[in-house]
């Protein structure tokens, strides 16, 4: 057994490799101890016991590993308590070591449970399936499927689409968003209720009704009005803001 | 073989991953579920009684083509095909606690075994084996591991049922009257247990 000094919390990926001198901490190094000693695990003779964990700590080199001391503490500890007086059939004494029982055998449970996934594992690591452990490519797009007078046939279409093409010719119109603000502030002086038919006429065009919405939303922005539209495209009802009242 | 067969075969050796049943079903939906059955069973006979260096295998994910554990070897030797990397007793160990009492958080995780689990979870979390599943109620609300449908691939199982019961690990056959504390085994038996915050 080769001694190792470093603990299992490791910052290095250490994860997958570190084994402290084939112990897997202390339970397992005491529960090595119990079955080497031939004891029985429900009446643990703790002094023998504690003296053999304490002797294998030090021989592994393992008496800076915490977990390690902590146990051999408990050990003591429980060695202790059992030497402690106690009248014959005294009610309500504990057994010292039933915690400790307890945690063995739970940890003896998972050991057998390791034994059954290290089987699992291993018959499945055994079998190679396709593409094992490799990340599905996506499958590669399918080659065309072309006859050369498809391919000329459909350059042609190109070329005749291309010969005429379609001009626009586009016409800046500006936007007068500062106007439209002027028109809505002159509105809204003169009631406190609007509608959007107030501030942009029926046969406006459209860069007055653009400008006119772009002014109503900058106002609004500025929290001079209030804007209410009930569902979509029903008429926008607009409502003057008074100085703190904005929410 | 039948031709639904010969397309099942097909499909599963151009597929890269295993293909659930209901998959292999979607293939041809005119066959019946008892053709879909009998198809795959002539198939896996097909492998097993003939002699072929492949079987086929639910994996638990789905059918798949797999070559035999005799092979495996010289196929390795060969660099054809590499196994995954064994598991560390640590990492088993922390997986089956997490297999057993999902979902659980590290703190009680280090107190089954006895130590810090910390970078083992992290190497299962990479690995792909745990996922996050929750947090605990309490202090710090820790975070709650459980295992992943990877794992079950991993390990060929097809859901967790197939793990051994508790009630039917040999430690839990030992009568608690051997015991000075009667309550003291009975609370050996680890159920699976609500998640509780150290």
């Amino acid at each position: 057994m080769v001694p190792v000094t470093a603990v299992e919390s490791h910052p290095t990926d250490a994860a997958f490799v570190v084994d402290i001198a084939g112990f897997n901490g202390p339970l397992d190094l005491l529960l090595s101890l119990i079955r080497d000693e031939q004891v029985d695990v429900y009446d643990i003779p703790v002094a023998r016991i504690c003296e053999q964990f304490l002797q294998r700590m030090h021989a592994l080199k393992l008496n800076e590993a915490a977990e390690y001391l902590e146990m051999a503490a408990r050990l003591i500890r429980i060695k202790a308590q059992m030497l402690l007086p106690r009248k014959e059939g005294e009610e309500g004494w504990e057994d010292p070591r039933a915690e400790l029982v307890r945690r063995l055998l739970e940890y003896q449970q998972m050991r057998e449970v390791v034994d059954v996934l290290e089987k699992l594992g291993e018959d499945r690591r055994n079998r190679f399936g396709r593409s094992f452990l490799q990340q599905a490519a996506a499958p590669p797009p399918a080659p065309l499927a072309l006859s050369l007078s498809d391919l000329l046939v459909a350059v042609d279409r190109v070329l005749r689409a291309a010969r005429k093409p379609t001009i626009h010719e586009v016409i800046p119109r500006a936007l007068d968003v500062d106007g439209a603000m002027t028109t809505v502030r002159a509105v809204l002086e003169l009631r406190a209720h609007a509608r959007w038919r107030d501030v942009v006429r029926a046969d406006a065009e459209p860069w007055e009704v653009l400008s006119g919405l772009l002014a109503l939303l900058e106002l609004a922005k500025r929290t001079e009005l209030h804007l209410t539209q009930l569902r979509p495209f029903a008429d926008v009802e607009i409502r003057r803001e008074f100085a703190g009242e904005a929410a | 073989m039948n031709s639904l067969a010969k397309l099942l075969e097909a499909a599963l050796f151009a597929s890269p991953r295993p293909i659930p049943t209901d998959e292999l079903a979607a293939l041809d939906p005119e066959a019946s579920p008892a053709a879909l059955q009998s198809a795959i069973d002539e198939l896996r006979e097909h492998y097993d009684v003939d002699g072929h260096g492949v079987s086929l295998v639910d994996v638990g994910a789905g059918w798949q083509i797999l070559t035999r554990p005799e092979y495996t070897e010289t196929i390795e030797r060969a660099q054809l095909a590499a196994r995954p990397q064994r598991l560390s007793a640590a990492a088993l160990e922390t997986l089956a606690i997490i297999a057993y009492r999902q979902p659980i958080g590290r703190a009680e995780v280090a107190e089954i075994r006895g130590v810090d689990v910390g970078a083992v979870i992290k190497g299962l979390h990479e690995r792909g084996l745990i996922d996050v599943v929750g947090r605990a109620e309490g202090l710090g609300r820790p975070l709650l591991y459980g295992t992943t449908p990877s794992f079950l691939e991993q390990f060929g199982l097809r859901h967790l049922e197939e793990l051994p019961r508790v009630d039917e690990l040999a430690i839990a056959l030992r009568k608690p009257g051997q015991l000075d504390e009667p309550e003291a085994a009975s609370e050996a038996v680890p159920e699976v247990a609500e998640p509780v915050v150290a």
